[in-house]
């Protein structure tokens, strides 16, 4: 094992690779993921080592496919599928909602569903509408999924590794402008643990700013900017949606008093809420001022360049409401 | 009114073997088993045993006892929520399955699934979905795992007449022609999705019509003549073993029944459903094997009274049993 500074897409490339070596009964599908390495590059090189048979292009069918997922992991495989947008969730729905993420407890609990599902989300990269969702609240309600969130090279490792070695459906969301960012991965490492939840990437006791994927870098870059009007804040990286436990957050939120959210999404039915919700609940009397949520506006991702940009929640306005409970 | 199908299946280049007295016998006695429990699941119903609703296939057991006649056991099957023929054409105890319909500990998913989700893994029985089309993408995997593994198995998926309307059935179907998947997707053409005819849902009657669309082998059998279903299954199946990639196979039949407990099916024609009772699958095989000496009209009726009672004893045990604990681990079920 070294650590290794390498991309976040190399870190998903490198977490793939090292799974499907350590597990023959893995194998990856999705579309273009074959020769053409995946449309964003994310499984390079897999089909020169491991074949079509493992690292298998499918058709534009994701309601095909995922669902192929299942029958593959009830019959002793352990599939991954690379979903190429996660706006494309939408499509195959129903097999995840209804047909993966229930069937070993319909089953009464007699089998095991091993379905990694990747899916690159996100917004930044002027793909329009659909083509720019985090997908993060969609199945945040679906009992039976475990969903991840890496927002560094390092998770992305780690989180994809974990993923592959659970015997659950995992969904991993990935974020599409992240892919490029560079960071210290421990490469070769066989440990592969899953997240139980949060991370404190900077302490702070003056306000607690909890983000996911790329709103995470924002959120430490809002924090940079009130370090130098002397505010500490600390930024936690929320990491697992599903199952949610914010008792990291709540033993923030006790000794800064102050909560502010960040979330890729439209302001209704995201984790954000659910993260508010539990706080509350658990450190009611430790709040200074009510705890306010950065979103997305409540309306689809614009196209224009200089409209996208000011609908993502911004340091500047991350930085603002921090301020501005204070 | 369609009129019933006479037997029509298409010529094969590997014939069945042929069946032996007894398995002529045992194929009847498959699908009386399959009739009596669906009786008594009524019969429970109306005590109020079974919660819910239920989806009873009677008329379409020859479909799921001349596939199963033609599989291994090392098979696998994905189904529907009117899918208690097909679990007990590939040998789910009678007990485990009515227990799962009463809800009860004893039941073969522990009273977690019900009358729609019989799923026992054990038995190849990977699936039954609630959900119209859903199984035929999983049959896809499982063909796949079976390709992959390589150990000659087939990979089958049971489905109505109204899941070839559904975007499912056609990703399903494409994958496993473009993979060329050890799949047969048996189609129980019973003409009615939930309550509407197939001539106001679908273009066309002949559904082998939608396996042309994908280049795929077909076959159209009458679904009511159990050895007729056996005798196309098993080369459709052979040549999946070797290979050859998968088969559509159409098996046109008749739902006794309303879709559901709750449906008095009076939207069919009159008339409609007494022809097809004429040619009732458990009716026909009798009358076969009576035709051919095989079972006397006593011996058949000792055939039926004995499933009635079996089923009636599974049934009465199964009630008996306790009711799955409020206090379980259910996280344990839901993750592994």
């Amino acid at each position: 094992m070294t650590d290794r500074e390498i991309t976040y897409r190399e870190a998903i490339v490198a977490a793939l690779q090292e799974e499907m070596r350590r597990d023959p009964k893995t194998l990856i599908m999705g579309e273009d993921i074959g020769a053409s390495g995946g449309p964003f590059k994310t499984c390079q090189g897999l089909y020169e080592e491991f074949g079509a048979a493992r690292v298998r292009d499918t058709p534009i069918a994701e309601t095909g496919f995922v669902g192929a997922a299942l029958g593959l992991a009830l019959t002793g495989y352990r599939p991954i599928v690379e979903i190429m947008f996660a706006d494309f969730l939408g499509v195959c729905y129903d097999q995840i909602v209804n047909g993966i993420a229930k069937h070993r407890f319909m089953s009464g609990g007699k089998v095991r569903v091993p379905i990694v599902i990747r899916a690159l989300g996100g917004a930044g990269l002027r793909f329009g509408a659909q083509h720019s969702q985090t997908a993060e609240s969609w199945m945040l309600s679906v009992p039976g999924l475990k969903i991840i969130c890496p927002s560094s090279p390092a998770e992305a490792y780690g989180m994809l590794k974990a993923a592959v070695r659970d015997d659950n459906p995992v969904l991993v969301l990935e974020h599409k402008a992240l892919l490029s960012m560079k960071g210290n991965v421990p490469v070769g490492s066989d440990d592969a643990a899953m997240p139980t939840g949060p991370r404190v990437l900077r302490p702070g006791k003056d306000a607690t700013i909890v983000a996911s994927l790329a709103m995470v870098g924002k959120a430490l870059t809002a924090a940079e900017q009130l370090h130098a009007e002397g505010i500490e804040a600390e930024v936690i990286d929320i990491r697992v949606l599903r199952p949610l436990d914010v008792t990291a957050v709540s033993e923030s939120v006790r000794r800064t008093n102050i909560l502010v959210t960040v979330e890729e999404q439209s302001p209704t039915g995201g984790w954000s809420s659910d993260v508010v919700a539990d706080v509350v609940s658990q450190a009611f009397d430790y709040l200074d001022a009510p705890p306010a949520r950065v979103t997305l506006p409540d309306h689809p991702l614009p196209y224009s360049p200089g409209l996208e940009d000011a609908a993502i929640p911004s340091p500047e306005k991350i930085a603002a409401t921090v301020r501005s409970l204070l | 009114m369609a009129a019933p199908p006479q037997g029509n299946a298409h010529k094969s280049n590997e014939a069945a073997p042929p069946l032996s007295d007894a398995d002529r016998v045992g194929l009847f006695r498959d699908m009386v088993t399959i009739r009596e429990f669906e009786e008594q699941v009524q019969r429970s119903y109306l005590e109020g045993l079974v919660h819910g609703t239920t989806h009873l296939c009677n008329g379409q057991e020859a479909v799921a006892v001349g596939v199963s006649k033609a599989l291994r056991d090392d098979d696998y099957v994905t189904y529907t929520y009117r899918g208690h023929g097909h679990c007990l054409a590939r040998g789910m105890d009678l007990e485990a399955a009515f227990a799962e319909l009463f809800g009860r500990e004893t039941g073969v998913c522990g009273g977690l699934g019900g009358s729609m989700h019989l799923t026992d893994v054990d038995r190849g029985l990977i699936g039954a979905f609630g959900i119209v089309g859903a199984g035929l993408p999983v049959a896809v995997g499982a063909g796949l795992s079976a390709q992959l593994a390589g150990r000659e198995q087939v990979s089958v998926c049971f489905f109505g007449d109204g899941a070839t309307n559904i975007g499912a059935f056609h990703e399903a179907m494409n994958m496993a022609q473009v993979w060329k998947l050890p799949v047969i997707f048996v189609c129980e053409n019973n003409l009615y999705g939930e309550f509407s005819r197939i001539d106001h849902t679908t273009p066309y009657e002949d559904l082998t019509i939608r396996a042309g669309g994908y280049a795929m082998s077909a076959i159209s059998v009458d679904g009511n003549d159990v050895e007729a279903v056996y005798g196309a299954a098993f080369p459709a199946v052979a040549r999946a073993r070797g290979g050859g990639g998968p088969t559509f196979l159409e098996c046109k039949t008749y739902r006794h029944r309303g879709h559901s407990r709750t449906d008095p099916a009076k939207y069919r024609e009159a008339g409609e459903v007494e022809a097809w009772m004429k040619r009732d699958p458990v009716t026909l095989s009798r009358a076969v094997l009576a035709a051919n000496n095989l079972v006397s009209a006593t011996e058949a009726d000792r055939i039926v009274g004995e499933a009635r009672s079996a089923a009636k004893a599974a049934a009465d045990r199964a009630a008996a049993a306790a009711w799955p604990s409020a206090k379980q681990d259910f996280m344990a079920r839901t993750f592994a």
